[in-house]
């Protein structure tokens, strides 16, 4: 029998050429800041700066500025870091997991989501630090340092410290990963630039010289390290997850947490980069390149995550009941029907519901549409980590203890200041760095024998 | 060792010591190499090897470390060793507020308060107030010297002033709280006699003379009696809290404790009935709690009465009244004749008249309620007082001394008082404190505090106790009786007057040594000296028919409008104390409220006027009573009774200082002194108001109820226990290869071994009262911090140990929304929860630096150095009991003024230094007392022996007035506390078998494994009732 496979849609549309594509990404890297970008990085450093105060404030004063208490010894801190570290798993997973499975449409944003994934990891792994009682100290005692100080070694039974080293290798491995991608593109500016400019990103090409051997070198790593990357799109949320699932607290002491973070993180990765796409895609006219089609498909990933999580929820419930542990299924009733019931509500309708619109065609594919549902997921993602770090927290064993978690201005000024530099990071990326993987994206202007240069 | 005798060779060489190998030997190490020493001369690298390691050691040294200021003692004094604590027998008294002591020194600082076994009274039981005194001793608001009109002065003035003054003033009078002390008595007469017969006016801010009263018309002679709780079967109480604020609570929370502990071999246990207003600590441990009004009370004990003349066959008297459980406890009381008690808190003296007689016709008197051997802990007499103000305040008496005593704040006329003082010719304080009343008066002498002073007491009839200075004066204060020697013209001091007094009276009356001061060290090292005395019961002479017709009249069965019964807390007590930041900062054992007093309502009430406390959170009210008013916060109190409120005394200090000023209100403005004696039970003329105003009171436990948890509670009735000694045990069990088996059986971990000793606590919920001293206890040996009213209601309060109280759900409760309120007249359970030192502890696993480990001995040990403030642990504590430094606690000006122990450089003076102050950012919880472990350990292998049991005890334990908590090794088969879990076999495991029945893990099912045994709370009920 004779197939003939239907004419794939072309991953970038508007007939470009080759020329076109570097012309078009380079031309955000050599023109003057537009006054759009100019007012976004303006705004976003202001953010970091009004941040910063809260920060200050909480390294001078202690940890006493936030609203934590003695039941509640964890909440908006951790919460900022598993949800940062949940954002920063789409840039892996684009890139590395993706280029695995030959996923051609990856090439458009992956540059972005990499970026994305650093900028997250490094708003993230300020948490762990900052929410110490003396980070001062425990920013270096908490690595496996041969020391002085006796017989002091790590505790390698603690969650906390394979959290060390699951953040510190999954963002050595992204960085790489990423600024190899970089060195090709980085060589093209530099061969279009003069002056200091290219003596800079001369510096930054590491002296790439296009030869073949050297893309045959190129393409080698990047499959090397995506299946390095690879595994770690796992660890890294299963390993965060530990910090929960090996606790004693009912809410936390759970073996479905492991798939279940994974899943979540992947869902509110995409969810981040399709924000961030759809701002820059606007911004600097790359509609050709990050099409309507990518958008789709990074939505359907977002339905089946977060179905994913939804069934998660669900199965918790499920095995609280089914377990017969009183405080087990009284955490997930209150869960419910607690103090923070709405914050569970939020999270339900936000993870759950709200991403089941994009069945609808229509919705996947509009673009208004996706950026509000992508703004939903992470607010919903937020809601999650804080359902599960503060409703378990605060009503555990002993009713004597149980209390509430009330936020003060300073956990506010904290996240905010990981939103400043986060913004800060991406709007330096976007205009100083090709945001679009321009020596890959070549390779897929055509996919047909169709002339590439005109 | 010294058996030891066998020789260890490095080598056959040194056996045979030959001579290559002695030669060696004794260069075993080779020479440093020489710079001038060899033959050409220091080379060039050596050269720069030594300059360069000196110019590193010279800088190195340059870098100076911080100078801290130890001063070493020039000429140590006698028994003072640096390290090495000094324990001296003392009393503690407060107006007539008694405990004998033992005083714990370190390098001449008192910083600790223990009970004195010795003590016939309190046993070696001690309050919260004791312990905490001495933060008192190193107060600044106590005044550094007397001082004239506002001014300070010195002694020479005031004294020759004081004198030429008094002389000339006309009527003196000396206004005090109760003196307990015989030889200050008589320095007081000595210095009556001078100035014209002053007359001693006597008061006491909490009042009993009632009581006095009382045994005046019905026995004959004012006095309180000595009350045996212990020898009671059944005890009634209507509204006296003998367990926390009346009279003696100490001695009575050890006589009641007595009653509560049970076993196997002794199921058997005191019933307790309460009829109160407002819930108590005493009504909080009763087996049937039942609220009334105020109004009722005299009715109630009429009821008694009546109830109990009819099984008696004696004629009843006219007043009748219906009360849930009135009719039982009378049955019960007249089964147990001879072996029941009742009292009255009431301050009415016809009540008490009828209490008396319900004692006499119980046949108690003489055996539990011994007028026979009465108590002076209470001699005020409010008649008297009242006149007094009436006196003052009519500009007839040209002077007046407050001894002692602030009348200002703490009697019901205080400003009566206030505006009498001034018509006084001459008004003198010796109060020690700038205080409401001090700061009204021309002339202050300060008195010491108690710690610095030397004094006998004279508690009860046949028992006599010391106390002696531990420390020397901090200030130029001087003692009070000294004051009134100088005044009077005497030419000795008190400490002389004191021993002629001793040897002219006991030593005189004595055979057993013929040398004074023997006598007087043996006295002075024991603090107490009794003498036997038989008990005897007192022939009633009272006209019963009449007092029990005032009764009748003047309380009324049924009675519109809501009433006040005003109370004392256990922590505040009469307000004195006020400025001890320990005591403001002490959860109170019912409410769970620190740093403030507030109106507590029904929980009826509250709902009527739709208001709902949440997380401390409420409304302030008005209460009007007569025509004053006060706002007050609102807290809703289950078990209080419908149409009544409760306030407590002790707050609204004005001039208390830095701590207490501003503190709540003073509910002694609101005292009734309408009936001649101060009626601390208003019924009539008060209206309340709910205002708009939220207010925040500071909770430490916001949760009223356990939720039915099982694996938290475990409670029975006394019928079930005798039929099943494991009653309300609740025992889970989990599922494992085709089998259920105790969660213990099940565990990843291969478990710790002792070797040595396997630390652990069993506390009987049963005994345990609940009155909080075991957590000031805590506090001061331990440096825990005080964190202030905000931080509290931030929910970061430092206790490493807290006594949950949970009440009871309805009984008809389900659901989880229903199970989280509170019955309306719940039942009571009081848990102290410090870390359970888990064998398989989940702080220690997660901890990432290892700064929470496990000891060899079984505690989980916090090392301070090394915490890096992760958090984790407190989070994954199943007990919630490991506490953060949010802040810097000490050395912080925003804690100066109510973390006094660790910011004032007086204050400091308290702090153990044995135990770390700890820093910002670091985790900290019970260390169960390790720096008492390790001394005595220490002691007992200096000794040559092993530890013995008892000899080393925790400061929850020892303070615990009815030792409810039991320290000890589970690895000595010898111990208490191994024979009371009934560890049998010999192990050194972690896991111990325990086969008591009562004992019980709290969170059993997660296998956490503490070493803190927690015994069934068993309830003196029917067992239908449960």
């Amino acid at each position: 029998m004779h197939v003939t496979s239907s004419v794939r849609q072309p991953l970038i549309t508007g007939g470009k050429t080759l020329k076109d594509v570097t012309h078009d990404i380079s031309r955000q890297v050599e023109a003057k800041p537009s006054m759009g970008w100019l007012l976004a990085f303006l705004f976003s450093v202001g953010v970091l700066l009004l941040g910063s105060i809260a920060l200050v404030a909480t390294l001078w004063e202690g940890i006493g500025m936030w609203g934590l208490n003695k039941t509640v010894g964890w909440a908006w801190d951790i919460t900022n870091f598993v949800w940062w570290v949940g954002i920063g798993h789409a840039g892996t997973l684009i890139s590395a997991v993706l280029l695995l499975f030959r996923q051609k449409w990856r090439m458009a944003i992956n540059r972005a989501a990499e970026a994305m994934t650093i900028f997250a990891v490094i708003c993230a792994a300020m948490f762990p630090v900052i929410h110490m009682g003396r980070p001062w100290l425990g920013a270096y005692w908490a690595l496996p340092l041969p020391n002085t100080f006796g017989s002091l070694w790590v505790n390698f039974n603690s969650p906390l410290l394979w959290d060390v080293f699951a953040i510190s290798t999954y963002f050595s491995v992204s960085l790489v990963f990423w600024y190899i991608g970089l060195i090709p593109d980085f060589a093209t500016i530099r061969d279009r630039a003069s002056g200091i400019r290219k003596t800079i990103y001369g510096a930054l090409s590491f002296g790439w010289d296009g030869a073949a051997k050297t893309w045959s070198r190129y393409e080698s790593v990047a499959l090397i390290l995506a299946g390095l990357a690879t595994p770690l799109v796992l660890s890294v949320h299963t390993i965060v997850s530990f910090d929960f699932a090996t606790s004693v607290i009912p809410g936390w002491h759970t073996t479905i947490f492991p798939p279940y973070f994974v899943a979540g993180a992947i869902f509110s990765g995409f969810a981040m980069v399709l924000t961030l796409m759809i701002v820059t895609r606007k911004v600097f006219h790359l509609e050709d390149y990050i099409t309507i089609g990518h958008i789709e498909l990074m939505n359907i990933v977002i339905i089946i995550t977060g179905s994913i999580v939804g069934i998660a929820y669900i199965t918790e419930f499920f095995i609280a009941w089914y377990s017969g542990v009183a405080a087990e299924q009284y955490a997930f009733m209150n869960r419910m029907f607690g103090p923070y019931w709405w914050a569970y509500w939020s999270m339900m309708t936000c993870n759950v519901i709200s991403p089941q619109l994009f069945w609808f065609k229509k919705i996947r594919t509009s673009i208004v549409a996706t950026f509000l549902l992508s703004l939903v997921v992470n607010i919903g993602m937020w809601f999650e980590r804080f359902v599960i770090i503060v409703t378990s927290l605060h009503r555990d064993y002993l009713p004597s203890s149980w209390a509430m978690f009330y936020p003060t201005i300073s956990d506010v000024g904290v996240y905010l200041f990981t939103f400043g530099l986060f913004f800060t990071l991406f709007f330096l990326f976007a205009k100083f760095f090709p945001v679009i993987n321009m020596a890959e994206i070549k390779s897929i202007v055509k996919s047909t024998s169709e002339k590439v240069t005109k | 060792m010294t058996e030891n005798k066998k020789t260890y060779w490095k080598g056959l060489e040194q056996l045979t010591n030959d001579p290559e190998f002695v030669k060696n030997a004794e260069k075993e190490f080779p020479e440093m190499p020489t710079i001038l020493g060899n033959e050409e001369g220091a080379s060039r690298r050596d050269f720069l090897k030594l300059m360069g390691f000196s110019l590193a050691a010279a800088s190195l040294a340059a870098c100076e470390a911080p100078v801290r200021k130890a001063i070493p003692y020039v000429n140590k004094p006698v028994d003072v060793n640096p390290s090495i604590p000094n324990y001296y027998a003392s009393t503690f008294s407060s107006g007539g507020d008694y405990a004998s002591i033992v005083v714990k020194t370190r390098e001449g600082r008192p910083i600790k308060i223990d009970g004195n076994e010795l003590s016939p009274i309190n046993k070696g039981g001690i309050s919260a107030i004791v312990e905490a005194s001495v933060l008192s001793l190193y107060d600044k608001q106590r005044l550094a010297g007397p001082y004239i009109n506002g001014t300070k002065s010195d002694w020479a003035t005031i004294d020759s002033e004081v004198k030429a003054k008094l002389a000339s003033a006309g009527t003196v009078k000396i206004v005090t709280n109760t003196v307990i002390s015989p030889s200050t008595e008589r320095v007081l007469q000595q210095f009556a006699e001078v100035f014209g017969s002053a007359e001693v006016i006597t008061y006491d801010p909490i009042s009993n003379y009632g009581i006095t009263k009382a045994a005046e018309t019905s026995y004959g002679t004012a006095m309180l009696p000595s009350y045996n709780f212990d020898k009671a079967n059944v005890i009634v109480s209507f509204g006296a809290d003998f367990l926390g604020t009346w009279i003696s609570p100490i001695e009575f929370a050890k006589q009641y404790g007595q009653g509560r502990k049970i076993s196997k071999e002794k199921p058997v246990m005191s019933r307790h009935f309460q009829f109160e207003s407002n819930l108590s600590l005493t009504g909080a441990n009763a087996d049937y709690r039942t609220p009334i009004k105020p109004s009722q009370s005299g009715l109630a004990v009429l009821a008694l009465y009546n109830a109990i003349a009819k099984q008696a066959g004696v004629a009843t008297v006219s007043g009748a009244i219906e009360i849930a459980h009135l009719d039982k406890a009378a049955k019960e009381l007249w089964a147990n004749k001879g072996k029941s008690i009742v009292v009255s808190g009431s301050n009415d003296p016809n009540v008490q008249v009828v209490v008396n007689a319900i004692n006499d016709l119980l046949e108690n008197n003489g055996v539990t309620v011994d007028f026979s051997k009465p108590s002076y802990f209470r001699k005020g007499d409010d008649s008297k007082m009242n006149q007094f103000v009436a006196d003052l305040k009519a500009g007839l008496i040209g002077g007046v001394i407050f001894y002692n005593c602030n009348p200002v704040y703490d009697f019901a006329k205080g400003a009566e008082v206030a505006e009498g003082i001034a018509k006084a010719k001459v008004s003198v304080a010796t109060n020690s404190t700038m205080d409401e009343t001090a700061s009204m008066v021309q002339y202050i002498a300060p008195d010491h505090h108690y710690l610095e002073s030397w004094n006998d007491f004279y508690p009860r009839k046949g028992e006599y106790s010391l106390s002696q200075p531990a420390i020397s004066p901090l200030f130029d204060s001087r003692q009070a009786q000294d004051t009134f020697l100088v005044w009077a013209g005497a030419a000795t001091n008190y400490y002389d007057f004191l021993q002629q007094n001793w040897n002219t009276t006991l030593f005189a009356a004595q055979t057993e040594t013929a040398n004074f001061q023997e006598f007087w060290d043996r006295s002075l090292f024991n603090g107490v000296y009794s003498i036997p005395s038989e008990s005897t019961p007192v022939a009633n002479v009272a006209d019963l028919a009449s007092a029990a017709s005032y009764v009748a009249k003047a309380y009324k069965a049924e009675s519109a409008g809501t009433e006040l019964a005003i109370y004392t807390k256990v922590g505040i007590g009469n307000g004195t104390f006020a400025n001890n930041p320990w005591l403001q900062e002490m959860s109170d054992p019912i409410s769970k409220a620190t740093w403030d007093n507030y109106l507590t309502v029904s929980q009826k009430w509250a709902n009527e006027n739709g208001l709902k406390m949440s997380e401390g959170e409420t409304k302030k009210a008005k209460i009007t009573v007569g025509g004053k008013s006060l706002i007050v916060p609102v807290l809703v109190q289950p078990g209080q009774a419908d149409e009544t409120v409760g306030l407590a005394l002790g707050y609204g200090r004005t001039k208390a200082g830095r701590v207490a000023d501003g503190v709540g209100v003073n509910a002694y403005e609101l005292v009734d002194s309408s009936k001649g004696f101060t009626n601390f039970d208003v019924t009539e003329g008060i209206s309340i108001e709910l205002t708009s105003e939220v207010y925040k009171i500071a909770q430490t436990q916001t949760h009223q109820t356990y939720m039915g948890r099982e694996f938290v509670i475990q409670e029975a009735t006394l019928g079930e226990y005798k039929e099943d000694a494991s009653a309300g045990r609740y025992q889970p069990k989990i599922y494992k290869e085709g089998e259920f088996v105790k969660p213990s059986k099940i565990s990843l971990w291969k478990g710790h071994q002792y070797s040595q000793h396997h630390w652990g606590l069993a506390i009987d919920m049963n005994s345990c009262i609940g009155c909080g001293a075991c957590t000031i206890a805590c506090q001061v040996e331990n440096n825990v911090s005080v964190v202030g009213k905000q931080e509290v209601l931030n929910r970061r309060e430092m206790a490493w140990i807290r006594i949950d109280r949970y009440y009871s759900s309805p009984a008809e409760a389900t659901s989880n929304k229903e199970l989280e309120v509170a019955a309306d007249n719940p039942e009571v359970t009081f848990q102290p929860m410090m870390c359970q030192h888990c064998n398989n502890a989940p702080c220690e696993t997660v901890c990432p630096v290892a700064a929470t480990t496990h000891s060899s001995e079984g505690l989980n040990q916090m090392t301070y150095n090394r915490c890096i403030g992760t958090r984790y642990c407190a989070n994954n504590c199943p007990y919630k009991v490991r506490r953060f430094n949010w802040f810097k606690y000490h050395d912080n000006k925003d804690f100066a003024a109510v973390n006094v122990a660790q910011n004032d450089d007086m204050g400091k003076m308290v702090l153990n230094p044995d135990v770390t102050v700890r820093a910002r950012g670091v985790i900290e919880k019970c260390s169960m007392c390790v720096q008492r472990i390790q001394a005595g350990k220490l002691t007992a292998k200096r000794e040559g022996r092993k530890v013995k049991d008892g000899e080393i005890n925790v400061a929850c334990a020892s303070a615990c007035p009815t030792t409810a908590i039991v320290f000890g090794d589970m690895n000595d088969a010898n111990s208490k506390i191994t024979q009371m879990l009934k560890i049998q076999e010999d192990t050194t495991s972690a896991m111990k078998e325990v086969n008591e029945e009562r004992a019980y893990h709290v969170l059993e099912e997660i296998n956490v494994s503490p070493n803190v045994w927690y015994f069934t709370k068993i309830r003196n009920k029917d067992k239908s009732e449960a």
